[in-house]
């Protein structure tokens, strides 16, 4: 017997093995499509610079079959379009991208996108419709569909327009079979979380039956760019290594060294190499094999490494963090913290946390918990998450909280590699230095929390204070006239008086 | 006889009148010179709860605690407190009487309710400590359940009924203490002495077999433990027709402290006199009866050996006959109830053991 070896295309890898990527039944693919299309939308729009208007329908075209029905899913944004000819490879072949490099986005492996467009084409046999400019004198019009097995996109058609109003922007349609209205609560979640971290949004929503979800910008400020950086040391790993030697242009390792790693000046190559026993002479493109694997394993033992920089981060900030929680939770009060850059195994990370009571918030007796990561809110497995975690081992009862308060905490921790346990980008994985910054954003927020409380506690009891005096003392002078048989109730004006001048000096 | 009495009743009512304006009175000047209210009264805190060998009975020292509208935390009870008086007031002009639950009600009509009616009557007896007189002085009574037998002439003193007269053997279930017997005059008795029964049975048998006949006796029904309505009775007849007073309960320690409270009183009643009987005596079922008598007897509980240790340890159990009858208990560890007697005869009871033990403690 003959066993025989295939070698299967990426496209192939997740068309069998759909369920590690989120879309393991009608209700998840229908949410994972539209999160991962909305992701890409919102950083088109981010990329270019411009408040990112982003118009999403979701159309029922047909009953269906015995799986679920068939939806049409539309999203239009405004961001920086898709040059014309990178057009099929974007959505017809998995794990083409521009968000290889290390710099903060939502999606981070190109892969979300084009895996909806695969799994509707799995679903319906029905193609892609993409049109996208990027500003200039034309827009183009691609239908396509994916070569599985070759991982290739297949052109039906193309088309191309002249481009009057210079708009820029994609359009993407495409058909899908799945289960909406199941996935209805946690769509509309996603879309309002979606709307908290991004408050300089237009997000507009049309959904099967015609309704109209609008979630309107409050803000044009948008949070600061990310700049594209090198990678850590600590943060690489051979592969890495091997690929930059065969395409630096570096002499030997000093310059290789400063050159494609960040914070590596002179002199720390200079001692970095001599610590790993590496001449600071020698050819990079000539390393050995096991010169690159003890290169990497000196890498990750040197202490003398700068704490990676977070340049290419672009977290939220306070302002639109609280614009945004603002805005969608209208609640009575808010803290917002953001704790300085730190490092998990040379990938850098911001945490960002906030606090918030009252308003809309609903009183389900317990802390809503509202999980961002790059800007992507996190709905799924709440329970496994380290935020959840640490919120839990929180003794809220010194911040003066209980169950049955309206409250709501928001953690939003962005990084180049977010610690996902999963490629269904779900939950964060437990990091000690993840959980220490959320501990310490937490515990920040909820002091100014339980500064609030107490004050509102304050207010509170001498409002039921005065309004005891004001009930009782009355009735004494009422009861004490009859008991005297007076025509006239004492005079206790001063009295009232008196307690309510006390309440303002305490 | 010793004498013809008084109009008691119609004095009291004037005392209580009085030292209700007067609190009146002073609540109103403290207002008018713009001072918080307040009123002072004695302690009846444990801390403050002394037994007076003297009278008796358990008195209240020397503590006195201050109530002001000053403190949140003392308002509401003070306006409760002085609500309360006001109700009794109204309550004494108009010559009618409630009872504790009608004060429970009542006072939601004036828009100071209580919570429960455990609190409503702590601010009743707060009123009690403050004026010195007892709540059914202000024509608040409890639900009355005990009765009285014997040749008795008494006369009401309460609307509609005033002059009338009644002699207490003219029903034969017995006359129920209630607030018009409370505060009715004595006019004459041919009885020696007073016994009190602590169950409705016996009674309804004593009454049968003509105790109050054959031992020219008085028969009051305590019902259980004596209300205090019922103990100022027997205290009455005690004081004002210097009649002798037996108590016969069961032989186990609560009926034991049933006669206790009609002679010595209660702690919870410390701020109050004239409920007392101190001369009273208990005359069975004692735990030496159980024996001399071989009557028919259960097993003393846990609970009731623990209820002997703390009545050994009770400072009104003094006594020699107490002290003697705990040890027998404990010893024995039997109690027996007053029907164990029928054991020898329906009427055996009232034949034998009634006239041994009433000659015995003479």
């Amino acid at each position: 017997m003959v066993e025989t070896f295939e070698q299967i295309s990426p496209a192939d890898f997740f068309y069998r093995n759909r369920d590690i990527a989120g879309f393991t039944n009608p209700t998840r693919a229908i949410f994972s499509s539209v999160r991962e299309l909305v992701e890409n939308a919102l950083d088109a729009s981010d990329l270019h610079g411009v408040p990112p208007e982003v118009y999403l329908r979701i159309s029922q075209t047909d009953n269906g079959g015995e799986e679920g029905e068939v939806y049409m899913v539309r999203i239009e944004d405004n961001g920086s379009g898709i040059p014309a000819r990178h057009i099929p490879s974007a959505f017809g072949q998995v794990l083409f991208g521009s968000k290889y490099k290390l710099r903060q986005a939502r999606g981070t492996f190109g892969l979300g996108g084009t895996m909806a467009i695969l799994y509707g084409q799995i679903t319906t046999h029905k193609p892609v419709y993409v049109a996208s400019s990027t500003g200039t004198s034309r827009t183009y019009e691609y239908k396509l569909i994916i070569d599985i097995q070759r991982n290739r996109p297949i052109i039906l058609d193309r088309k191309a327009h002249v481009n009057k109003t210079r708009w820029h922007g994609t359009v993407v349609e495409f058909s899908l079979e799945g289960d909406y209205f199941r996935a209805m609560p946690k769509i509309l979640e996603y879309l309002k979380q979606t709307a908290v971290v991004t408050p300089y949004a237009n997000i507009t929503f049309v959904d099967p039956k015609g309704r109209l979800y609008r979630f309107s910008r409050v803000t044009t400020d948008m949070p600061q760019p990310p700049e594209e950086t090198f990678p850590h040391p600590y943060g690489v790993d051979v592969e890495t290594i091997q690929r930059l030697t065969k395409i630096t242009d570096c002499r030997n390792m000093l310059d290789f060294m400063q050159k494609h790693f960040q914070r590596v000046s002179e002199r720390i190559a200079h001692e970095f190499l001599e610590n790993a026993r590496i001449s600071e002479k020698k050819n990079p493109r000539k390393l050995k094999p096991q010169e690159v694997v003890r290169l990497v394993r000196k890498m990750k033992e040197f202490k003398d490494f700068l704490p990676p920089r977070a340049r290419c981060l672009s977290p939220l900030g306070k302002d639109l963090l609280k614009a945004g929680i603002l805005k969608e939770l209208k609640p009575d009060f808010i803290a917002v913290c953001r704790r300085k850059p730190s490092a998990y195994s040379g990938h850098p990370f911001i945490v960002e946390t906030a606090i918030a009571y009252g308003g809309d918030i609903p009183k389900v007796g317990d802390i809503v918990v509202h999980r961002f990561a790059n800007r992507i809110p996190l709905l799924y497995d709440e329970a496994s998450d380290v935020t959840v975690r640490v919120i839990k081992s929180i003794n809220w009862r010194t911040y003066k909280v209980s169950p049955d308060m309206p409250i709501a905490i928001l953690v939003h921790l962005c990084s180049t590699k977010v610690p996902y346990k999963t490629v269904g980008k779900e939950f964060i994985a437990d990091r000690p230095e993840v959980r220490r910054e959320i501990l310490n954003g937490i515990r920040e927020v909820a002091r100014r929390l339980r500064r609030f409380l107490t004050r509102k506690e304050h207010v509170e009891r001498e409002r039921r204070r005065l309004s005891v005096f004001s009930k009782y003392l009355p009735k004494i002078a009422e009861f004490s006239t009859g008991l005297a048989r007076k025509e006239q109730p004492p005079d206790i004006e001063k009295l009232l008086k008196s307690v309510r001048r006390f309440e303002e000096k305490t | 006889m010793k004498k013809k009495p008084k109009n008691l009743a119609a004095e009291k009512r004037k005392d209580v009148l009085k030292k209700l304006k007067k609190l009146g009175v002073r609540l109103y000047g403290q207002m008018e010179k713009s001072t918080f209210p307040w009123i002072k009264m004695p302690s009846r805190s444990t801390q403050n709860i002394f037994y007076s060998p003297e009278v008796r009975q358990y008195v209240l020292g020397d503590k006195m605690v201050r109530r002001s509208s000053r403190n949140i935390r003392h308002i509401r009870p003070l306006t409760q407190l002085i609500w309360a008086a006001y109700f009794a007031r109204d309550l004494a002009e108009q010559r009618k009487t409630s009872t504790l639950r009608d004060v429970y009600y009542s006072a939601q009509a004036y828009e100071v309710p209580f919570k429960d009616q455990p609190e409503s009557n702590s601010i009743i007896t707060d009123l009690e400590t403050v004026m010195g007189f007892s709540r059914e002085d202000f024509k608040v009574f409890p639900e009355e359940r005990s009765a009285i037998f014997g040749d008795l002439t008494i006369e009401y003193t309460v609307p509609g009924y005033e002059g009338k007269r009644l002699n207490l053997m003219s029903h034969p279930d017995g006359v129920m203490i209630g607030p018009a017997l409370t505060s009715a005059e004595f006019v004459k008795t041919s009885a020696d002495m007073v016994i009190a029964i602590e169950k409705g049975g016996l009674f309804t048998r004593f009454i049968e077999e003509m105790v109050h006949k054959k031992f020219n006796a008085l028969l009051v029904l305590t019902a259980g433990q004596a209300p205090r309505a019922t103990r100022h009775f027997i205290h009455r007849l005690n004081k004002e027709l210097d009649l002798p007073v037996h108590i016969f309960t069961d032989g186990d320690p609560w009926g034991m402290h049933i006669a206790m409270v009609i002679i010595s009183g209660s702690a919870n009643a410390a701020h109050l006199r004239e409920l007392t009987t101190p001369d009273a005596t208990w005359n069975g079922v004692w735990a030496t009866d159980i024996v001399d008598y071989d009557l028919p007897s259960d097993a003393l509980t846990q609970v009731d050996i623990k209820r002997l240790h703390d009545l050994r340890r009770d400072q009104r159990y003094e006594g020699d006959l107490w002290r003697r009858e705990i040890k027998k208990f404990l010893e024995i560890k039997k109690k027996a109830e007053q029907e164990a007697f029928s054991r020898y005869g329906l009427t055996y009871i009232v034949d034998e053991y009634l006239p041994a033990k009433l000659e015995m403690v003479e």
